[in-house]
């Protein structure tokens, strides 16, 4: 029964996508709409109800077939349903479809409309598998296959060059993160014979303390190799330092991606896989502290980028960046709840930030630079209100879902014991105040101030069509109230049901068993990040409300930094030198070398060579001449007596 | 009287003068086709002689094995010697090199 609910909320986006990516153009644009829509809603419908069993007590953890055999290991196809994942099916299909009807609105009139609707449906399906998997391979597949769909739809605009090296950027890096996944499940899969998760978790504690020798006298404890593996590649998928770079590039896919898989969901997924592995992680401290102390200077750094930045949309993926950093430190401060908590409302409140940025996008006429926007508010009162809305979630404005989570997370990570914890809190604390200030600086610069568009842009200016409102007003209501609902669930461990390690007996999590989120809201006014909060809004409104000068002339003043900043800390830089210099380099290095010099040039032709050169001076012996063989052979046979003689027992010799 | 040492000793000095031939002749393929010949006499010796010694005919009837072998081998000998006469117009040892690697 539950295991029929789960197959067809997976397969139903898939089902439509497969349907309008082949017979779109026969079937027409409407139709296709009403089936992605269709089939994602009535996806979202069935989550609610599986989320229903689950917080009733249904769990499922069971194999559908086995997909193949080599080796002695089984590759099977099966599903875990706990409170993780029907709460993150919730989300997933929410989310993506208050992004599937606003897509109505906003891909209108683009030439492929039909393909966009195709491929978020695609990408739907390939997160649901992700996060319904029971085992590493489908994992694997789901992980992969929202990759697939993210490079797709960052290139969907594909001829513009900018867009397809995006588009190439981000498979690339995501690439580089790959190949430490796929080492980390292999290693696994050495360790423990298998790629079921529960398989994993039943022989973790077995695996602690062992070592693995990877010659030249280097012991690693297997367990921290594993897990900072397989973290290499949730650090690509969620756009952790270093492997951050595609994300801000990725915005020039269609606003509704970027709100879609670029915030709120596929960027997720890395938070997911350690949520998820848990009862793994919190026997690897060594990995854990890794992850903490990455996701904290991502937090802080990620979002220090967000003040230079002029595009709208390029704020707001900074700001992604540094939620992700923020739900990476929980993770890494054992407070996996904290993170998952966060996970959720962000997904709510960051998917609504970037839709309310496509509505402004589209009034301005796919206008992104701010410095060309300002005093929108009069123009735009819907998307002005469910942005404000958004922002305040963002900067964790107390009431806001934002709120709840984030400093709810901020104190866990304060509480942790894990090593590193106390840099990561005092990142986290400060990037507090950065937060409000980009999230405010973009806020003002959008809907206050003076109107800085030319004036035919300003005469079309109007708010958008209801397709596009009704979804922000949508993701406006669980950004505001979410939190209040979720706080004590999730954070006082009611809702896991030991799904999720670590929540009872937690350190990070011990001041959130008791409170209740009214208990925790008045807790907001003593709390220092409040102050640091306000403080940053205050900034905000000084720079780019009252003095709009002052920004410029502090920027000339920190020239240097500023500098910095604007080039991403030269991340980018880096990463081209490397892969047009040092990377060609060694290729030719080893091709000049490795390959002509020392493979072919020794290995190969040197064996034939070599057996020609032994054959040449061989064949002198070769005269042809009968007395000769004659020779040789008696004297040998001579020899070969003689020998015997000499060997044998009692010979002549012995 | 004349003992089984002597025999084997006549038969090692004729295997001893064949091999010597086959070393130094380098003029004529006929004499090669001799030495070999003298070869096989050489251990038929040897056999008659142990067969006397140990009383036992089966060295005796082994020798007319040998003997045809012999007849059979030098008439074979003899007919590729004719061909390599008229396809080289020479016998000479020295000459034939054509194996040469």
């Amino acid at each position: 029964m539950m295991m029929g609910l789960v197959v067809t909320i997976v397969l139903l986006p898939l089902a439509a996508a497969v349907l309008t990516g082949l017979a779109g153009r026969a079937i027409g644009r409407r139709l296709t709409q009403a089936l992605t829509i269709g089939a994602v809603g009535l996806s979202w419908v069935l989550s609610l109800l599986l989320l229903e069993q689950v917080i009733g007590g249904a769990r499922l953890d069971r194999i559908l077939y086995t997909w193949m055999v080599s080796g002695g290991v089984r590759f099977p196809i099966g599903f875990l349903i706990d409170p993780l994942s029907a709460l993150m099916i919730s989300v997933v299909t929410f989310v993506s479809f208050a992004v599937h009807v606003y897509s109505i609105g906003y891909m209108r009139d683009d030439p492929g409309e039909i393909r966009f609707f195709s491929y978020i449906s695609l990408f739907t399906f390939a997160m649901l598998l992700l996060v319904t998997a029971n085992n590493f391979l489908q994992l694997f597949i789901g992980w992969e296959g929202v990759g697939l769909v993210s490079y797709l739809l960052i290139g969907f605009w594909f001829e513009k060059p900018s867009a397809s090296a995006a588009a190439l950027k981000a498979f690339l890096v995501n690439r580089v993160g790959d190949c430490g996944f796929v080492l980390g499940i292999a290693l696994l899969l050495h360790e423990t014979g298998s790629l079921n998760y529960s398989a994993l978790f039943a022989q973790a504690p077995t695996l602690v303390g062992q070592t693995l020798r990877l010659g030249f006298g280097l012991h690693l404890p297997v367990l921290d190799l594993i897990g900072i593996l397989l973290f290499v590649g949730a650090m690509a998928k969620s756009a952790q330092i270093p492997l951050h770079v595609w994300l801000p590039d990725s915005m020039e896919g269609p606003t509704p991606i970027s709100a879609l898989i670029h915030a709120a969901t596929m960027v997720t997924a890395g938070i997911f896989m350690v949520a998820r592995l848990s009862p793994f992680y919190v026997e690897a401290p060594g990995a854990l502290s890794v992850i903490l102390v990455i996701g904290s200077l991502s937090a802080l750094f990620m979002g220090l980028l967000g003040i230079v930045a002029t595009d709208i949309k390029r704020v707001i993926a900074y700001s992604t960046l540094s939620q992700l950093g923020y739900m990476t430190a929980a993770l890494g401060a054992s407070a996996f709840a904290a993170g998952i908590f966060h996970l959720v409302t962000h997904a709510f409140f960051k998917a609504l930030l970037f839709l309310a940025a496509g509505s402004v996008i589209l009034g301005m006429h796919h206008e992104q630079d701010m410095r060309k926007m300002g005093g929108l508010r009069r123009y735009m009162p819907i998307t002005y209100a469910t942005f404000l809305i958004g922002s305040l979630a963002l900067v964790a404005f107390p009431g806001f879902s934002g709120y709840f989570s984030k400093d709810a997370l901020i104190e866990a990570v304060g509480h942790s014991r894990i090593p590193g914890a106390g840099t990561a809190y005092l990142l986290l604390v400060l990037s507090v105040f950065v937060t409000a200030l980009y999230t405010f600086r973009m806020f003002f610069m959008v809907f206050h101030g003076e109107e800085r568009m030319d004036a035919k842009t300003r005469e079309h200016l109007h708010e958008s069509p209801w397709v596009v409102t009704l979804p922000l007003v949508l993701l406006a209501i669980p950004s505001l109230g979410v939190g209040w609902i979720l706080f004590h669930p999730l954070l006082g461990g009611g809702y896991w049901g030991g799904g999720l390690a670590n929540v009872a007996g937690n350190p990070a999590l011990a001041p959130f068993r008791k409170e209740s989120a009214w208990q925790f809201f008045l807790g907001a006014f003593t709390s220092p990040t409040f102050y640091l909060m306000l403080a940053g809004i205050g900034v905000a409104a000084y720079g780019y409300l009252l003095r709009p000068r002052w920004p410029a002339a502090v920027a000339d003043r920190l020239a240097s930094v500023y500098r910095i900043l604007l080039a991403g800390y030269g991340f980018d830089r880096l990463y081209l030198w490397f892969g047009t210099r040092v990377s060609p380099g060694m290729g030719r290095f080893l091709w000049r070398h490795g390959d002509e010099q020392a493979i072919d040039g020794l290995a190969v032709n040197g064996t034939a060579h070599g057996v020609g050169r032994i054959g040449s001076w061989v064949r002198r012996m070769q005269t042809g001449l009968l007395y000769q063989y004659a020779f040789t052979l008696v004297a040998a046979l001579v020899v070969l007596v003689f020998w015997a003689l000499v060997r044998s027992p009692g010979g002549i010799l012995g | 009287m004349i003992t089984l040492t002597d025999y084997l000793i006549l038969g090692a000095i004729l295997f001893a003068i064949a091999v010597m031939g086959l070393f130094i002749n380098r003029k004529n393929l006929v004499v090669l086709l001799m030495c070999v010949e003298l070869m096989l006499l050489a251990v038929n010796i040897n056999f008659v002689a142990f067969s006397r010694y140990l009383e036992n005919r089966t060295g005796q009837i082994f020798v007319f094995f040998v003997l045809t072998v012999a007849a059979a081998e030098s008439a074979i000998g003899l007919a590729l010697l004719v061909v390599v006469f008229r396809h080289r117009r020479s016998i000479n040892v020295q000459d034939l090199d054509q194996l040469k690697g």
